[in-house]
């Protein structure tokens, strides 16, 4: 490929910065800083996905993999807590840590008082004070050999949250990390990490917003892990409404073990380029999972969602609803991959990906991706891409519901599908509001 | 208030209306029935605007206006009401926000406010009254899972906040059990009023036991073949269409 030699040389201005910020190797290092050498290791032999890659044929990240993106600088001040307010949910009780520029700003975050025993603090801060955990959990799922992206976010990961629930504990109310960036990150990276593990039998909801305050195109390569023990539930809601210029990498995996409960929502409307991978590994029976996904795009916008859900034992179920709204020249891929292995019997999966073009230039690939090897399971999926249905149309404006309006109903009424599923009240109604708007800037007449 | 004249509608390549002459006073309520593929359905649908028909021919006056030059939403804030016979779902759309967002497009049109919020709930409350429900169904999305019944009688509500001129009900009758074709015939006769007026369509006369029209005209073949009064509708249950319509073959 022609963008190969650039890439080697892009990848080489990542391994200078990695060795120009990192302490000379040493046989007493910690094991954060072998995992991140070993990391940039990998980085430097892969470099970034290319497009003969099957999982990145359609998306091309040459504005990405051709650029040299340094890390944002490390100050977190000059941010008026005020600038906040339009992305926070008046969810009663609820936490939030703030990362600006991928870093920690502990005086914009507010941590209530959890549980005796959870921990809900900064990853940089519990490298140390948690090292136990941390090292047995952090790079095991989403690994640096996943791809180029991983490994540079486990390399340079400066920061991002840290929260452990303990067995039988319910943590309480959602936290909300808030990953917010300004100009100062123009043309630079960060790299936000995230560790979630819950033991037996607890329960935690995590918000994790992804927020643009300013518009730049910054680089935002994230990487979450979330490990739900046997019995334990989580609710995890992703958002990601950076600037369109910007370009978003989010990587999450989610381990769940026996008859463990996990939900997972996205919502996906900022970035020039963005590209959300989620896994789920069933590692025991009994497990429920749900996948729910809303993203719009507009513009030249380029939005894709990789999910690959891994059926390894029986009797689990999950459900996967994604759903698209493409206007203008965007474009949207969407590849879900589920996988059943012989022992997965009982498997029951289901899988829906649906899109409304609101353009003629809009265009979606869409990709169900079943590999089923158990003879007694019940999978089914489907893909649709359409337009708005002519027969609602008529019916709104046979009740004096003009045009613009009904297409404003109809376009939104497609995508609560996917937002009533959220389970608190203030943060469903807040996307609501969030979608409606965006939908009312792009509806055109 | 309604004036068809020689109307003629097609849909694809296939003429359904040919010709129907039919008008309509204040105060005075038609039933229009015939068998199926008469024609009856798509008249409904014609005059509510509905874009899978074309009309090719003829003219129909509302009100002085030429009803075939307006929009569906402008025929609907100008008082005509269509109740479809098959109710549109719209799932993720509360009936609450779609009768609010209807309600207050119409007040637009007249030059009017948005409804205040309270006064919306107070007329609501008495509306539900018509159709014999509760507040409940307002959260629910609009017909969406409903019943054949609960949709009729989701298209009489929506009448009832609307309050048409010129209401039309499309085979409103069908697919209703007693109790929800009492309920719907109840709600439509406690609309009428001297200034309004009502378009049945129906196969059946069980409705008309209930809604008593003033006219009743028989479509066959997409033309009236004829008119009378609420006595026809009682000779067409005794004795079918066939005879009817076999009047119109030609010699």
């Amino acid at each position: 490929m022609a963008d190969r030699g650039d890439g080697a040389g892009v990848s080489a201005t990542y391994v200078e910065e990695f060795s120009a910020i990192s302490p000379r190797e040493n046989a007493r290092e910690s094991w954060v800083q072998q995992l991140r050498r070993s990391a940039m290791d990998r980085f430097a032999q892969v470099g970034f996905p290319a497009a003969r890659d099957e999982d990145w044929r359609f998306t091309n990240i040459s504005p990405i993999s051709g650029g040299t993106f340094q890390l944002a600088p490390a100050d977190v001040s000059g941010v008026a807590a005020a600038r906040l307010n339009p992305y926070l949910f008046a969810i009663p009780g609820a936490s939030r840590l703030v990362f600006i520029n991928g870093r920690y700003a502990p005086g914009l975050s507010h941590l209530e008082s959890f549980p005796a025993g959870a921990r809900v603090r900064n990853l940089a801060s519990a490298y140390s004070a948690d090292g136990a955990i941390t090292q047995r959990h952090l790079g095991q799922y989403a690994r640096p050999e996943r791809n180029g992206f991983v490994a540079l976010n486990t390399a340079f990961m400066p920061d991002g949250a840290f929260i452990h629930v303990p067995a039988g504990v319910d943590l309480g109310a959602p936290v909300h990390l808030l990953f917010l960036t300004d100009a100062r990150s123009a043309a630079r990276a960060i790299y936000p990490r995230n560790l979630i593990v819950l033991e037996r039998g607890a329960r935690a909801a995590v918000l994790e917003s992804y927020v643009g305050l300013d518009d730049v195109a910054s680089l935002t390569n994230a990487v979450t892990e979330i490990v739900v023990s046997e019995g334990a539930t989580i609710e995890h809601l992703k958002i990601q409404r950076e600037s369109e210029h910007a370009y978003h990498i989010g990587t999450a995996h989610i381990h769940q073990e026996r008859d463990s409960r996990s939900t997972s929502h996205s919502v996906s409307l900022g970035g020039a380029i963005a590209r959300n991978d989620l896994d789920v590994t069933l590692a025991g029976s009994g497990i429920e999972s749900t996948l729910l996904g809303l993203y719009l795009g507009r513009g030249r916008q380029l939005v894709d969602n990789h999910t690959a859900i891994r059926h390894a034992y029986p009797s689990c179920s999950t459900r996967e609803v994604y759903k698209g709204i493409l206007d203008d020249a965007s474009h949207a891929v969407f590849n879900g991959k589920v996988f059943v292995t012989p022992e997965a019997q009982k498997t029951d999966a289901k899988q829906t990906n649906r899109n409304l073009l609101l353009s003629d230039r809009a265009r979606i690939d869409t990709k169900p991706q079943l590999e089923i090897f158990a003879d007694d399971v019940k999978c089914t999926h489907g893909a649709t891409v359409g337009r708005l249905d002519p027969m609602s149309f008529f019916y709104l404006q046979s009740r004096g519901i003009g045009l613009p309006l009904a297409r404003r109903i109809l376009t939104y009424a497609f995508a609560a599908e996917v937002l009533e599923e959220i389970p608190f009240e203030s943060v469903r109604l807040g996307l609501e509001q969030t979608v409606l708007r965006r939908l009312d800037e792009q509806v055109s007449f | 208030m309604l004036e068809i004249t020689n109307l003629h509608a097609r849909a694809g390549d296939k003429e359904i209306l040919k010709g129907i002459d039919l008008t309509v006073r204040a105060g005075e309520v038609h039933a229009v029935m015939g068998p199926n593929g008469s024609g009856k359905s798509t008249l409904a649908q014609v005059l509510a605007g509905h874009p899978a028909y074309v009309v090719t021919e003829g003219t129909v006056r509302y009100e002085g206006q030429d009803l075939l030059d307006m929009e569906p939403e402008e025929r609907a804030r100008a008082g005509v009401f269509l109740a479809f016979q098959y109710p549109v779902e719209i799932p993720g759309v509360t009936n609450a926000y779609f009768l609010r967002a209807a309600y207050n497009e119409m007040r637009k049109a007249k030059g009017l406010e948005e409804a205040d919020p309270i006064d919306f709930l107070d007329l609501l409350e008495e509306k539900l009254k018509v159709v014999e429900w509760g507040s409940e169904i307002m959260s629910r999305a609009v017909n969406a899972g409903f019943s054949g019944g609960e949709k009729k009688r989701n298209e009489i509500l929506q009448m009832a906040m609307l309050d048409p001129k010129l209401a039309i009900l499309d085979e409103t009758d069908s697919g209703l059990d007693i109790d929800a074709l009492r309920i719907v015939a109840s709600g439509v006769n406690s609309l009428r009023r001297p200034d309004n007026a009502t378009i049945v369509v129906t196969h059946y006369q069980r409705l008309l036991d209930y809604i008593v029209p003033d006219h009743v005209h028989v479509l066959s073949a997409g033309r009236i073949v004829k008119s009378g009064g609420k006595a026809l509708a009682l000779e067409l249950e005794a004795r079918g269409y066939e005879w009817l319509t076999e009047e119109t073959v030609p010699a």
